[in-house]
């Protein structure tokens, strides 16, 4: 008899057109690697930064204001320079990105769970409840992202006191940026589901007589999640900018703990007076960031949709 | 036609109606009306009384009545902080917001859709690669880092365009307008390139992405083989089809605009009403925030009526039935 | 001299697992007024021959090598105006999918007049009275207002004629037609390939036309070649091909065609395509788990029974209850299927007859009437646990067997799936013991279940869908369409294999076929469905020989004739 060769996950996956696309995609690599080197950066932050930017200790008002390390007046001990307080701007960056990362991933998984979830019941159970749903989604569709969240955070600021809620701000932000994405996931898994759903291995599946909640979880999900995972990259990036920008505008996070956001802000008013490093650094970071989750949504969505190579 | 206007109608009602009950919520329950109304010596009774005078005593229905009242007419109270009309200080701000996000929108598509064909019938071309790759910074700069390069380059470094205020404008009684000075047309161009790069952008992918599924077509393969010359298999035929779903989400993306002018009026400090919507949340001046609420809902729903009406004209299956 | 003359065709597909060849130097020729058929199965690289010779193959598809001719004159090597100047001028098209062949946007005049304008310069006037003229020799009532319609106000089969009447415009001398018929019901392919055929005789047109369809080649070619997997293999006058095949793939071919005329005991299998796994029946059915009886009530009479059922969908949405338009799918169908027996359904598409299928196993809720299993009306019963000893008794196999699988699932899962929800079996160990027997004896081997779908063909997957359907070991089992979307050899082996497996088991069988021939191969009694109602039921036999029904009738004599195929080798059942 044949030998049973049992193809495993890995092995599937190392022969999948999408890990063959990925190979084959120099720009995908290199997203790729710029990507975890910036997450991994910000995560060990405390570790690697050369300074910690927040500990009054380390901060020397002498320093401030140096240009990066290779102009005439730098200091070699800082890369980019420093800004008005003397921080090391490098440090800030490694710092800051991770606020802007955590809000980012967060404020993602929170819209995914959300909007799937939602999907899946508007496009399996139909009818009524589906037409609510997309009704609700419609109209949160009139307005951009930015608005809503802008709107959250300023009713969180009628409802808590100053104090508290510059403690809860990062929590009202990530809870903002991440209600505002929801609708993409529902409308997409939706769709999907409802082609799903007509397919017959579902029919099959309910034939048998297995319950909705099982079909929903073990056949649909799993052949949603392909599309699911390309607005999850791309909306990293949106998320990642909606928290710059908010924070741009004054109103993400408090500056005792700047995001990139918060630092192109303050940086931006020392624009005119020549000290161009304090917040062009930071801005191109934020940019490296997005353009590179950016380029990684894009190749992934080339590669589940074969047709468009 | 009726029928389908007729629902639309009373689609958008719903959602006026929805926003209009946000707004209203916002406003009666976020912090306490009168306590951003009085000042500090105030007494308990003169409290009640304004209270009382002011309706907010009234069952919930009555008070969302006649919120959704004044909000037709216009009335949405008097700003918490500055002691004035919502009502005066969005109509003195509002000529600034549209003029910026009419000459955006204009330039989004007069730019994007172009582009958008050019690269997908071009879509190995050099040229194509090029505005492609370009294309991706669009959509990964945030709107305001644009406006800062913007700014340090043409206003810092070449000082050649002004970087703040709308200039001189002119006054024409219910509208002012900055069309017709040169510092106002000056003054417009960073501004609206700012606000327009990532809706072309937008613009721009969404109209390749579409006419590439249409080249696809059967019918496209058909008329090849039936001889038509390119000219004529591309833009009569391929480009009116992707033109068909595009309109809807340009639509939408055109909406968007007026409340994206938020990041580019505060970074051009351009005296618009999201400029007066940033301060007012930072002041928590419900009032403005939920007129605001309430205008930028309007403006989506009038749009909305526009392309639908727009999609209507151009897709016949929408227009006869089935008629055989 | 020839009319059209393919030498030496080669065709290659570049793709990352290397270069496939899709067309192995094929050398075809057509005279004037000649209609050649070219047959062969999927992946026989018959469709890439006609874009091939007009210039619009696919990327990533291209000509290795060989020339084409028209009239002598080479056309292969021509830059992209001189080969546009000979697409819908020389050489006219006709596409498998008329739904989708036409823009929506324009009106059927436009799409006309610009083409005949283009090709034949005649100005708007006289371009416009052509296109009225052309519609109406492919035969649209009322052309000159018809014109002014758009796509969508057509039927399929009528946009087909527009089709034809595009491809027509400038009277090419040679017609190539891509599965022209396939994306059409019976009755209108009958009359579509009819039309084709007159029209290349009057105007001595060269037709090409491209099928997997042996009725299709039956009625209209003149001549056949035989393809099998990007080679040549046979070529011949339709007669000869369908009568006396000389090569072995072709013979296997034609013995695979349902036959309309005989009623056979078998589908004799000459195994040069995809050899089938034998069927190894290590254990005696009676005494395994698959053969052991169930705690199912005992029935007299009929298994199934179903009642004045009606089922209607709404076709046009409204906010208000009374204003909905509805559409009745299934209209007061009412018949009884006996124990053991192969009851058959048939229709055109849109008959209802699948809908009928869903409502009996639970997809659909009927509108009204009753579905009687063994004596319990169904559509009475509330509680899902109650619901799901019934389950247990009835499955089915579905039509498309790409997506009747999931493709993110094992297929040892897959079929353990409906095991384990019932919990027919005490432990995991029994399980995969159960599943891998029941894919061997379907004929698929016990490898196939640490792998995925998408590692098998279509036959195989359709093996495993049945798997599926049997692990509940039910007595009543639907089969809706379960061979449609199959080569016709591969179509021989199933519906063996469910000959086979019914006859073992003792399996009730309700069969669904658009597919006359098919039905009469399997099927001990027949209804004939029409527009949502049950027309005729009936013996297969006496049906077939003496249908009572007009429609039955009329379905009959649309049947592609087929009466040319070889009657060698068979054993024909009485």
């Amino acid at each position: 008899m044949e030998k049973a060769v049992e193809t495993t996950r890995l092995e599937r996956f190392l022969d999948s057109d999408i890990w063959h696309s990925f190979k084959s995609n120099p720009v995908a690599i290199v997203s790729l690697i710029v990507t975890l080197i910036m997450v991994l950066s910000s995560a060990f932050a405390p570790l690697l930064a050369p300074q910690d930017p927040f500990d009054l200790a380390n901060i020397d008002i002498m320093d401030s204001s140096l240009p990066p390390s290779w102009m005439a007046e730098g200091d070699p001990r800082f890369l980019f320079g420093t800004d008005d307080q003397g921080r090391d701007i490098l440090s800030t960056i490694m710092y800051g990105a991770q606020i802007s990362l955590i809000v980012g991933f967060a404020s993602v998984v929170f819209s995914m769970v959300v909007g799937i979830s939602l999907g899946l019941i508007s496009g399996y159970a139909g009818g009524r409840v589906d037409a609510f749903i997309m009704r609700v989604a419609d109209i949160q569709l009139s307005f951009p992202a930015i608005l809503i969240a802008l709107l959250i955070d300023g009713v969180a600021r009628g409802i808590f006191e100053a104090h508290l809620h510059e403690q809860i701000s990062i929590y009202v932000l990530i809870f903002a940026i991440g209600i505002s994405g929801w609708v993409q996931y529902a409308r997409t898994v939706r769709g999907s589901t409802l082609v799903e759903k007509n397919k017959e291995y579902v029919q099959a599946a309910r034939v048998i007589g297995i319950r909705p909640i099982t079909i929903l979880h073990r056949h649909i999900l799993p052949n949603v999640m392909g599309p699911v995972m390309v607005i999850a990259t791309i909306h990293l990036a949106i998320a990642v900018i909606t928290e710059a920008t908010l924070s741009f505008l004054g109103v993400g996070v408090p500056p005792t703990t700047p995001s990139l956001g918060t630092l192109i802000r303050i940086g931006n008013e020392y624009l005119f007076s020549g000290e161009w490093w304090i917040t062009i650094f930071p801005g191109a970071a934020l940019l490296i960031l997005v353009l590179a989750v950016n380029l990684l949504g894009d190749w992934l969505r080339d590669a589940m949709n074969p047709k468009l190579r | 036609m009726v029928s389908f206007l007729f629902k639309r109608l009373i689609q958008s009602f719903i959602v006026m109606f929805t926003v209009a009950l946000i707004a209203f919520s916002m406003f009666r329950f976020v912090g306490d009306p009168i306590n951003n109304m009085v000042g500090q010596d105030t007494t308990q009774e003169q409290r009640e009384e304004l209270r009382e005078q002011l309706g907010l005593n009234d069952p919930f229905v009555v008070q969302f009545l006649r919120f959704a009242g004044n909000a037709v007419v216009g009335d949405f109270g008097i700003s918490y902080k500055f002691k004035v009309p919502v009502s005066e200080m969005i109509a003195e701000r509002m000529p600034a917001t549209l003029e910026l996000a009419f000459v955006s929108a204009v330039l989004a598509l007069v730019v994007g859709i172009p582009l958008g064909v050019y690269t997908a019938l071009r879509r190995n071309g050099v040229i194509s690669k090029m505005v492609m790759t370009m294309s991706l910074f669009g959509v990964s700069l945030p709107t305001f880092l644009i406006g800062i390069l913007l700014i340090l380059f043409f206003g810092v470094v070449l000082r050649w365009l002004p970087t703040f205020g709308r200039g001189d404008v002119v006054d024409l009684g219910f509208w002012t307008t900055g069309f017709l000075t040169k510092s106002g047309i000056l003054s417009l161009i960073l501004p609206s390139i700012t606000l327009a790069l990532f809706q072309m952008t937008l613009i721009m992918r969404l109209v390749r992405a579409e006419m590439l599924e249409v080249l696809r077509t059967d019918f496209v393969k058909f008329a090849k083989a039936r001889g038509l010359p390119d000219r004529s298999v591309h833009f009569k035929h391929a480009l009116k089809n992707t033109l068909v779903p595009v309109i809807t989400i340009t639509g939408l993306q055109l909406g968007s605009l007026i409340a994206f002018a938020i990041i580019t009026e505060s970074v051009f400090q351009w005296p618009g009403m999201g400029l007066m919507f940033i301060q007012a949340i930072a002041d928590v001046d419900i009032p403005i925030m939920a007129a605001y609420l309430v205008l930028i809902a309007f403006f989506f729903v009038v749009i909305n009526m526009i392309v639908d009406i727009l999609y209507y004209a151009v897709d016949p299956r929408l227009r006869t039935s089935d008629g055989s | 001299m020839e009319l059209l003359q393919i030498n030496d065709l080669k065709i290659q597909f570049p793709s990352r697992r290397g270069t496939v060849d899709a067309v192995k130097g094929v050398t075809l020729t057509v005279k004037p007024g000649e209609v050649l058929g070219v047959v062969g199965e999927s992946g026989a690289g018959k469709s890439t021959i006609g874009n091939a010779v007009i210039g619009l193959l696919e990327p990533p598809g291209r000509v290795a090598g060989g020339d084409v001719y028209l009239k002598g004159e080479q056309i292969n090597n021509l830059d992209r105006d001189a080969i546009r100047k000979i697409r819908g001028r020389r050489i006219g098209m006709i596409f498998q999918d008329p739904l989708t062949s036409l823009d929506p946007l324009q009106t059927i005049e436009q799409q006309l007049v610009e083409t005949i304008d283009l090709h034949l310069k005649l100005g708007a006037e006289k371009s416009l009275e052509r296109a009225i003229d052309l519609l109406d020799q492919v035969g649209i009532p009322n052309p000159a207002e018809r014109i002014k319609h758009y796509p969508h106000q057509f039927s399929g089969g009528m946009r087909q004629r527009v089709v034809i009447a595009l491809a027509l415009c400038a009277e090419p001398e040679v017609i190539i037609a891509d599965e022209p018929t396939t994306a059409l019901d019976v009755s209108i392919q009958a009359q579509i390939l009819e039309l084709m055929r007159r029209l290349c005789r009057e105007k001595q047109v060269g037709m090409l036309i491209i099928t997997h369809d042996m009725g299709v080649i039956a009625d209209i070619t003149d001549r056949v070649a035989v393809m099998y997997r990007g080679d040549l293999v046979e070529e011949g006058t339709t007669q000869k091909i369908l009568g006396d095949p000389d090569h072995p793939y072709t013979k296997s071919l034609i013995s695979a065609v349902p036959r309309p005329d005989v009623r056979l005991h078998r589908f004799p299998m000459v195994d040069y395509i995809e050899k089938e796994e034998d069927r190894k029946k290590d254990f005696d059915i009676s005494t395994h788990w698959l053969g052991q009886a169930q705690d199912f009530d005992a029935v007299e009479g009929s298994l199934v029974s179903v009642e004045n059922l009606v089922m209607k969908f709404i076709s046009k949405e409204a906010l208000l209850k009374k204003n909905r338009q509805y559409f009745t799918a299934v209209d007061n169908v009412s018949f009884d299927i006996r124990q053991g027996e192969v009851f058959g359904l048939v229709g055109e598409s849109g008959s209802g007859k699948s809908t009928v299928a869903r409502m009996i196993c639970g997809l659909y809720k009927p509108a009204s009437g009753s579905v009687n299993f063994g004596g319990t009306d169904l559509t009475k019963i509330k509680s899902e646990t109650e619901l799901d000893y019934y389950r247990r008794q009835m499955q089915m196999i579905f039509q498309d067997p790409f997506s009747s699988l999931n493709g993110r699932m094992k297929v040892m899962d897959i079929v353990a799936e409906p095991i384990r929800f019932h919990k027919l079996a005490s432990s995991n160990q029994e399980v995969e013991t159960i599943v891998l027997d029941l894919l061997e004896h379907v004929g698929l081997g016990r490898a196939a279940a640490l792998r995925y779908p998408h590692e098998f063909s279509g036959g195989q997957r359709q093996r495993i869908s049945i798997a599926r359907a049997l692990a509940t070991r039910p007595r009543f089992l639907i089969c809706d369409e379960p061979t449609s979307a199959l080569d016709v050899s591969i179509q021989a082996q199933i519906l063996n294999l469910l000959k086979d497996l019914q006859e073992e088991l003792g399996l009730t069988m309700l069969f669904i076929s658009h597919d006359l021939p098919v039905i009469r191969q399997m099927c001990d009694r027949v209804g004939v469905m029409k527009m949502g109602q049950l027309v005729e039921v009936s013996e297969t036999e006496t049906l077939f020989e003496a249908p009572s029904a007009p429609y039955t009738k009329e379905l009959l004599s649309l049947m592609p004739k087929l009466d040319k195929l070889s009657h060698s080798g068979l054993e024909i059942e009485d």
